[in-house]
């Protein structure tokens, strides 16, 4: 097998969830059977600075870093962020930030938008749905998991149709 | 918070490899103090029963009873951020000559490109100065493995195990492969005042025998496996440690390297035979030439990083200018600046600083934040507890300014309390505000003794500030909200014009606690 290794880029600023977004897409690439590096940010960024995590798996993987030009799927969760997470993307790569405004739109509860842009992200990526809901399931709480799943379902609905 | 335990695997972050590994490895204790990026060690391993864990007042204190335990015959560790380890020095330069008797592993996570710290200094030359074994893992999978293996080292030397970790493998998350615990056959617990009273003769045979141990130890990682040469083309070869391996691996999958797991002692002879077998060779480290320097005065021909380089954190991006022995271009991405949460009592703490326009000795928090514009009131921020001391050292040569030194009050017991009882006992006047918030907010919010929490959230003894500020003798303490900002900005104009040494507790809890 080819040792194809995929990028995603996470973004946004303190406090919206981008942690938890490429958190959820980590175990999903884990539990389908990929090695998975994935990197954060944590301490001061999170008050509010700009926050990156960089995921990448495949079936062997070096570096937990992206770099430029070198990510397949962008997921951006702040419109001002955008110009500088741009310069991760790959020619032709996936710019979910199309999708912001619209999955804003759609959600009730903002506090799930890092669910449903995930749900939008699984549409782009190799990793079956089973795998996904267990990501879900190792996540969160048990109270959280159904209401993560049906948002998830939706953005993946959003991004398929 | 995934739960991890019913699983066989684990996407795990440096951080938590490192914690599984001890706690399989049959880890009894565990001691720290919080900074990033080295918090979540503590914090994972408090969710195991087996580990007795702490956070500790300070590094000091949390070495000293860390290796305590080991020396009673139980494994333990003690985990902190580079400066933390500056506070636990002296402990540390000595715990070289006496020893253990458990195993006991000192990990320390280096930031280069200081994504939350106060400088970048490089903990390697720690190893050489205290003449202590280094390892460096590069990624998540290894940390587990490492600190496995550093108990063995330890207790098979005699010595504690430094294991240096980076933010970038403490923050990287990857999955690991969990395993049960295996409990540590516990040596037993003797006096032995040679080995354990460091008074200058027996130090002096210690010292004859740290430098025997050097000797094995640089044996050691001439055979172990940490040190291993990976064969590749002989045009291209790298010397490397850590994760610059890992962005090497990407840019060279071709090329051959000797990627150093145990870094100190030096592998002298597996260096020079590895030199021989390629036609050029890179030597790759982030941040200072420590193991450039080594490898020059061993003779053998390399090309390194421009010293421009030294500054900053490595990224894949970096690599090739690196290897090409560029010099480092400056480029300035604006990213968006943490602030203090809306809300956050400092943010009144602070303008009534800013109003009375005083001159702030400041330390590290949240709170430090408040130096940015337009706020602008904090005027230092040097280490944990020099808002109290630096204030002390300020009204000396500015004697008719209107000085304040402020610190957090995780930072106050940690460090502040003895620059209190300084004031006070040389005679010092003037205004200390502790700003607290009930927590240590800037790490994410960990106990400590003036919450009255344990690392497990359990009820314990609290230390109470006002009291201990008293009994250090400040003549005043209030506390008081500064949420009230009237009241608050007319007690600090009294006290910052009296004659004597005050204390104010500007007390609010952190808008975060209890998330
Ligand atoms: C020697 C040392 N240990 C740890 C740290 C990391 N650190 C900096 S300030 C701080 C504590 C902050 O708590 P507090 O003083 O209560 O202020 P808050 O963030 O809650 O406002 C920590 C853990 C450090 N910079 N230096
Ligand atoms: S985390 Fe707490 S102390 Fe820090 S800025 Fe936010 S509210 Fe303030």
């Amino acid at each position: 097998m080819k040792n194809q290794v995929h990028s995603v880029t996470f973004g946004g600023i303190g406090g919206q969830g981008v942690l938890k977004a490429s958190e959820i897409a980590g175990w999903a690439a884990m539990f389908d059977g990929y090695h998975v590096k994935k990197s954060e940010v944590h301490g001061m960024a999170q008050r509010g600075g700009s926050v990156e995590s960089h995921l990448r798996f495949g079936k062997k993987v070096y570096s937990p870093l992206i770099s430029a030009g070198g990510a397949d799927v962008l997921v951006c969760f702040h419109h001002e962020e955008h110009p500088r997470l741009r310069t991760f993307l790959k020619k032709g790569g996936a710019d979910l930030t199309e999708y912001l405004d619209r999955a804003e739109a759609a959600i009730d509860n903002p506090r799930y938008i890092n669910t449903f842009l995930v749900g939008l992200l699984s549409a782009k990526l190799p990793i079956r749905e089973a795998a996904w809901m267990k990501a879900i399931e190792a996540v969160f709480r048990a109270e959280f998991v159904p209401e993560n799943k049906r948002v998830f379902l939706e953005g993946r609905r959003m991004a398929q149709s | 918070m995934a739960k991890k335990k019913t699983l066989q695997k684990a996407l795990l972050s440096g951080n938590e490899a490192l914690a599984y590994g001890a706690y399989e490895a049959g880890l009894g204790v565990a001691c720290a103090y919080p900074g990033t990026p080295s918090t979540e060690i503590l914090e994972t391993l408090a969710r195991f029963p087996e580990v007795d864990a702490q956070w500790s007042v300070n590094e000091k204190v949390a070495f000293e009873v860390a290796l305590g335990a080991a020396v009673s015959g139980v494994r333990s560790l003690f985990a902190c951020k580079h400066v933390g380890l500056n506070v636990a020095m002296d402990p540390l330069m000595t715990s070289s000559y006496t020893g253990v008797n458990a195993g006991f592993v000192i990990i320390v996570a280096d930031d280069p490109g200081m994504h939350s710290s106060q400088n970048e200094q490089d903990t390697r030359w720690v190893a050489l100065y205290s003449k202590l074994p280094l390892l460096e893992p590069s990624c998540p999978a290894e940390a587990k493995a490492y600190v496995k293996e550093a108990f063995k080292i330890s207790e098979r030397f005699d010595t504690p195990v430094m294991v240096r970790m980076t933010t970038r493998v403490s923050h990287t998350k990857e999955d690991v492969a969990l395993q049960s615990r295996e409990e540590a056959t516990r040596p037993v617990f003797e006096r032995n005042i040679p080995k354990y009273v460091m008074v200058p003769g027996h130090a002096y045979q210690r010292h004859i025998f740290v430098e025997k141990r050097l000797g094995k130890l640089k044996a050691y990682a001439e055979r172990t496996k940490l040190n291993a040469i990976e064969r590749g083309t002989s045009k291209l070869g790298f010397i490397t440690s850590s994760v610059p391996y890992q962005y090497l691996k990407d840019e060279y999958p071709d090329g051959s390297y000797l990627k150093l797991g145990m870094s100190y002692p030096f592998c002298d002879d597996k260096i020079r035979e590895f030199a021989k077998t390629v036609k050029r060779l890179y030597v790759v480290e982030e941040l200072d030439p420590f193991l450039e320097e080594h490898i020059r005065s061993l003779g053998v021909k390399f090309t390194a990083k421009d010293p421009s380089f030294r500054i900053g954190e490595l990224t894949p991006d970096l690599i090739p200018e690196v290897v090409a022995g560029k010099v480092k271009r400056e480029k300035r991405v604006p990213k968006r600046k943490p602030r203090l949460c809306p809300g956050c009592a400092h943010w009144a703490s602070f303008a009534a600083l800013k109003k009375m326009d005083a001159y702030v000795a400041g330390d590290i928090g949240c709170y430090t934040l408040a130096c940015l514009p337009p706020t602008s009131a904090l005027h230092s921020c040097l280490c944990m507890g020099a808002g109290v001391t630096f204030h002390e050292g300020w009204r000396k040569g500015a004697p008719d300014r209107k000085i304040v030194g402020v610190v957090g009050d995780s930072t106050f017991v940690h460090s502040g309390i003895t620059g209190l009882i300084n004031a006070a006992y040389n005679k010092t006047k003037g205004v200390i505000m502790i700003l607290d918030n009930s927590t240590t907010a800037m790490t994410g919010g960990q106990q400590h003794p003036a919450t009255g929490l344990t690392i497990r959230n359990e009820p314990t003894k609290q230390l109470v500030l006002e009291d201990i500020c008293r009994a250090c003798g400040a003549d005043n303490v209030d506390v008081i909200d500064p949420m009230n900002v009237k009241e608050f900005e007319a007690l600090l104009r009294k006290r910052v014009s009296e004659d004597a040494l005050s204390v104010v507790i500007s007390r609010r809890p952190c808008r975060l606690l209890k998330r």
